[in-house]
């Protein structure tokens, strides 16, 4: 069995841009900055659209299914008393190009596929939910 | 999308005078100012110059930066300790990867903004490192005390994603799925690198390698295992970037810049660059030879950054010298890639076994084998020349850079 994560997590600043992101499993559902003018997910957040340019943009609920884009299983001891665990980057559902850097749980290295289903469960440390991914149909 | 057709690419005003590098070794326990200056006259005598002549200098990443061992000194310290009297100076970390360095010595020569720059780039991360090998991040019984992170950072550390070995060996296992790229493949590299860095005498890690030892050796981050890896050492490289009117003057022939490669036209991050199979090398190359009339087929020999395996494998097919998802088909067994191949790749060992010099010992090496002074391992194409083209490619992931050099004017 590998672990969900290194044995310590490093967490984020809780700064204005990002405080939304990293708080947002509080209630179970992960958020993403969108554009309310164009409809873009904005990820990392910032002060206006990239794609627009409009400043009209807030944190928007999403469903937290996606797919998993790749992989890896870190062995090493970048943050020591660490046991093995994968890391991923995931794809999200409602637009693909958003991808998440993220952690894959309760699931053993040999189960992972490259585009396999998965849906987001929070992991709380302090006063940070970050968003790991399970596979979809996962209890 | 590209900056449009130009009249004449201003870098070809640039040639490479002179080539230094200082000592290099897995733990000198010398000053990184110490191994500077080491190489930096090594360089300016190469280039038949004067202390004095020097009236520029670059670096690479510049002051202040990175982990220890890692930044080298900052362009004031070695002005200082050299006593140079500066038209241009530069240094700096953001840019086309470490060769930025060069870059800019090759505009600031070519706009008239100096005549002569020194050009650096050193490590003493052997050192740093101890004996104790890479230390950690946090461990044990941290508590409150662990540093928060904002920034690119944050989205990553959380989750151990700590090291670039991480985020390769994840473009490693996407190559795997796109494009059926097998860990035999990916040792080639390895192995190429061992056999070439047995013909130079300042290589690292020299004792023969064998596929099994490849294959056997400790995983890192699946699919990366420990030869897949450079090696952290301390020395420095430097050359001297001069204005092409000096070409004449050489005891030895000069090497031209004939084209630089620049671009970072997808997103600049690691998770979320649109390819995750090529990211930043794709348009780096792609911009590379929207500058020049030669072509992939007139390259003969290839110093292609290899700080991970992976990287040198995105980076042969973002150059164009074979499709793309048909690297690893192009390095089996080793053939193509080897001295004697049709494309001589990292001839000096690269980083993996020559040492981690960051990306610079990469340009040396394009060097030497333009000069012809390659000694043993001194590449020689079919009808006895030598090489007169060459690539080279620093970075890897959202940080990328390229440039073709020319044996002599062309």
């Amino acid at each position: 069995m590998v672990a969900n994560g290194p044995m310590l997590r490093l967490l984020p600043r809780l700064s204005d841009d990002v405080a939304f992101y990293w708080t947002s499993g509080e209630d179970g559902v992960l958020r993403l900055l969108h554009c309310n003018a164009c409809g873009f997910f904005i990820h990392p957040p910032g002060p206006v659209c990239p794609r627009c340019l409009s400043s009209d943009v807030a944190p928007k609920e999403v469903s937290g299914r996606g797919h998993v884009e790749t992989f890896t299983v870190n062995h090493q001891q970048w943050i020591p008393g660490s046991d093995a665990y994968i890391i991923a980057w995931v794809s999200i559902d409602e637009q693909p190009d958003v991808r998440l850097t993220t952690n894959l749980v309760d699931i053993e290295p040999d189960d992972v596929r490259i585009g396999m289903p998965v849906r987001v469960v929070f992991e709380q440390a302090d006063d940070v939910w970050l968003p790991l991914f399970t596979p979809e149909g996962a209890s | 999308m590209s900056p449009g057709p130009v009249e004449e690419p201003l870098e070809r005003r640039a040639v490479i005078s002179g080539i230094g590098q200082s000592a290099v070794g897995r733990r000198l326990g010398r000053a990184d100012l110490d191994l500077t200056v080491e190489a930096a006259l090594a360089a300016i005598a190469d280039a038949g110059l004067d202390r004095d002549d020097i009236d520029g200098i670059s670096t690479y990443p510049g002051m202040g930066a990175g982990t220890p061992g890692f930044g080298g000194p900052p362009s004031p310290e070695v002005q200082d300790a050299l006593g140079l009297s500066l038209n241009w100076h530069d240094g700096g970390g953001e840019g086309p990867a470490q060769m930025r360095a060069v870059m800019a010595a090759a505009l600031a020569v070519a706009a008239g903004l100096a005549r002569h720059v020194l050009v650096y780039r050193t490590v003493t991360e052997g050192t740093a490192q101890g004996t104790g090998g890479r230390p950690g991040i946090g461990g044990a019984g941290g508590g409150g005390s662990v540093p928060r992170f904002g920034s690119f950072m944050q989205w990553s550390l959380p989750f151990g994603a700590v090291s670039a070995a991480n985020w390769i060996a994840m473009v490693g296992q996407r190559r795997m799925h796109e494009f059926g790229l097998t860990r035999e493949q990916l040792g080639q590299i390895a192995l190429n690198g061992r056999r070439n860095a047995a013909l130079n005498p300042k290589a690292i890690y020299t004792e023969p390698m064998s596929m099994h030892d490849y294959l056997a050796a400790r995983i890192i981050t699946t699919p990366l295992c420990l030869f897949d890896c450079d090696a952290p050492c301390d020395g420095s490289t430097a050359v001297i970037v001069s204005h092409r009117d000096v070409a004449t003057d050489l005891d030895h022939p000069a090497v031209q810049i004939n084209a630089l490669g620049t671009a970072l036209r997808g997103r600049p991050s690691w998770d979320q660059f649109d390819d995750m199979t090529t990211m930043a090398a794709r348009d780096a190359g792609a911009s590379m030879w929207e500058r020049t009339e030669l072509t992939p087929a007139d390259v003969d020999t290839a110093q292609l950054y290899d700080g991970f395996s992976v990287l040198t494998i995105v980076w042969l097919e973002a150059l164009g010298f074979c499709g793309r998802g048909e690297s690893g088909p192009f390095i089996e067994g080793g053939a193509a890639i080897a001295r004697d191949g049709v494309l001589p790749l990292n001839t000096a060992g690269g980083q993996l076994s020559g040492g981690r010099l960051h990306g610079f010992g990469l340009i040396h090496e394009a060097c030497v084998q333009l000069r012809g002074e390659g000694g043993e391992r001194q590449v020689v194409r079919p009808g006895g020349r030598h090489p007169e083209v060459a690539a080279v490619a620093n970075g890897g992931g959202p940080i990328a850079g390229t440039m073709l050099l020319t044996r002599g004017l062309t």
